[in-house]
């Protein structure tokens, strides 16, 4: 009797034991995220700085001219580099939104049920596709076009360097197309999110089912899309293999028909055989691009809280 | 006969936006059907067995992908096999046993900022960490552990989101029935959980295969196949080029032929992950 009793009291402990076990190894696994974050943040700015220090921080952040291969006189300036991912950013962004908005309102305000049933897996294998694929058919279908379009505009220009097609507008409608699927579905679920209720009154009052979609629902709905386009730049400036062939790849002041260097396009294109300062420049190129993540990171953190509250 | 004013009035401002909505859904659907079209168009002609059993060789006049395939199967396995217990174990702490307070926030913060980071910052730092750092150079494994950091919180929160769905109830009666509670979490939750984490694991498969930017900096662009069994276990320390590295590679040879080929290859397998993704949320909607 007594035998059993202390038998099963000893299972206990051994059960004890592999449940505080269970809860070390799983408590483990939660803070993986933690330590990843933090030392990948530690890495890029410890490798990022150094050139800052040694080329100086006014000569690499806001001088134009990028000629590190040079023997004699070696310049850093990616002010250039810079510049371009921020209008190219921007431009996706001006294309993409309005695009990206109207799809989610045909998908959840004016499409039948059967079929936004078959518009959806359409936004969903879009966001599935690689970037390499869409850089394959950026060359393929979109460089030949630009092209035509720029022998044209320039037709008379004695000055005008041709890019073959190559160039910011290429790069940015690409990007505009990547980021269709974020866009749409951050979109349609806050456009769901909106109560019947609202558009109900809205007809009630006689407005239009238009009117209500962009008087009523579409404001209703702001903080959501709001989130969507700051997801969308989120994916615009940090997209590399895309655009790395298709944008020209020449450092340029970004317009529409230069060849020109995004952040990401210059780690692409140089981090493989870089050496000494060129490369340190390049962490901190990577710096400078990890600095905009994060900073619209902290501003999604923000907005998603921000929505959630309001949701209750 | 209709009587209602409602229907009569048509504002031109309506006919427009319709207009607008109507073509930015069916540009969307465009140019989905006309990449699929273009890529399999000019691709599929070009898959053949030699295509996917061969490699690249100038001595034997050979070209094919089998070594890339090859990687990127390595690349899926081992990366999940060290991915999947991590992100679903960092859930069930989320979600089972830890109190909202500080750890959680910054657990939870952290997530969604590893699920941001663009993937070329993530090749740099595994190049530098795991490459220089820790030795690795280019290598499988270097490459394995890269995707890892990559996929983690997609595999955390899709686990989570299942976690969320099992009912309370379930984890009262175990626990009110004396079980301990990863007993509870084995028997009960895990299985009930189980579509929700095997959909996190099947789209991580999909960003594997499609990611080139970590890649090329981590994995290298390695394309042959072992030669001995041997090689099989060396490879893990050798560099291998997944699919996309390979079509990155073509890309910039200008080799459109063999491009087309990998990227209808690729396409492929996005197509049939999202199938497979659709049937599980289907049979899960089923329960």
């Amino acid at each position: 009797m007594i035998k059993q009793e202390m038998s099963l009291s000893k299972k206990q402990k051994g059960k004890a034991i592999v449940e505080s076990v269970a809860k070390y190894i799983f408590t483990i696994c939660a803070i993986a995220s933690i330590i990843a974050v933090f030392s990948i943040t530690f890495y890029m700015i410890q490798k990022g700085t150094p050139a800052l220090f040694e080329v100086g921080i006014k000569e690499i952040l806001f001088h134009t001219v990028w000629e590190p291969a040079s023997k004699t006189e070696p310049q850093y300036g990616i002010l250039y580099i810079i510049l371009t991912s921020i209008v190219g950013t921007a431009m996706a962004i001006l294309i993409g939104v309005p695009i990206g908005v109207l799809a989610a309102i045909f998908l959840s305000e004016v499409a039948s049920d059967k079929v936004a049933a078959l518009v959806k897996p359409v936004v969903e294998l879009l966001a599935g596709i690689p970037s390499v694929v869409y850089g394959l058919l950026g060359i393929m279908i979109l460089n030949p076009l630009i092209y035509q379009l720029e022998q044209k505009i320039y037709a008379d220009s004695t000055t005008h360097q041709f890019t073959g097609g190559k160039n910011l507008l290429a790069g940015v409608l690409v990007l505009a197309i990547m980021i269709l699927p974020t866009v749409i579905n951050m979109t349609e679920s806050s456009l769901r999110a909106v109560p019947v209720q609202l558009r109900a009154a809205s007809y009630a009052l006689g407005a239009s089912k238009i009117q209500t979609i962009f008087h009523v629902v579409l404001p209703a709905a702001k903080s959501g899309v709001i989130t969507a386009i700051v997801l969308g730049i989120g994916r615009a400036i940090g997209e590399a293999m895309a655009i790395s062939f298709v944008a020209g790849n020449s450092v340029n002041a970004p317009f529409p028909f230069h060849s020109v260097r995004f952040l990401t396009t210059a780690l692409v294109s140089e981090m493989e055989y870089s050496a000494d300062t060129h490369r340190e420049v390049l962490f901190t190129i990577g710096l400078v691009l990890f600095a905009f993540i994060m900073l619209i990171n902290l501003l999604i953190g923000k907005l998603l809280k921000k929505n959630e509250k309001k949701h209750g | 006969m209709e009587a209602s004013i409602y229907n009569k009035k048509r504002r031109w401002q309506d006919v427009i936006c319709y207009g607008l909505i109507y073509l930015a859904a069916g540009l969307v659907v465009v140019l989905l059907v006309g990449m699929l079209g273009y890529v399999f168009g000019n691709g599929l002609s070009v898959i053949d067995l030699g295509f996917l059993t061969k490699v690249r060789s100038t001595l034997k006049g050979t070209d094919g992908v089998a070594g890339n395939i090859l990687n990127t199967i390595y690349l899926v396995v081992l990366t999940l096999l060290i991915a999947t217990p991590l992100g679903v174990g960092g859930a069930i702490y989320l979600n089972e046993y830890a109190k909202p307070g500080r750890l959680v926030r910054m657990i939870e913060f952290t997530t969604e900022t590893l699920s941001g980071i663009p993937s070329i910052i993530f090749g740099m730092f595994g190049m530098e960490f795991f490459g220089r750092a820790l030795g690795l150079g280019y290598s499988i494994v270097n490459g394995v552990l890269t995707m890892t950091l990559m996929i983690l919180p997609l595999i955390t929160r899709n686990t989570q989101e299942a976690l969320k769905t099992v009912p309370d109830s379930y984890r009262h009666g175990a626990i009110g029935m004396g079980a301990g509670r990863w007993y509870m979490i084995r028997t009960i939750l895990l299985p009930s959980a189980l579509p929700g984490i095997l959909t996190g694991v099947i789209l991580a498969i999909g960003r594997i295969v499609g990611e080139s930017a970590a890649l090329l900096f981590t994995a290298g662009s390695g394309y042959f196949l072992p030669k001995t069994a041997a090689g099989y276990w060396e490879k893990l320390g050798q560099s291998g080029g997944t699919l996309s590295v390979e079509l990155y590679l073509r890309m910039s040879k200008g080799e459109y032929t063999m491009a087309f080929g990998i990227a209808a290859t690729l396409l492929f397998i996005v197509v049939v992950i999202n199938l497979l993704t659709k049937l599980i949320v289907k049979k899960l909607r089923r329960e």
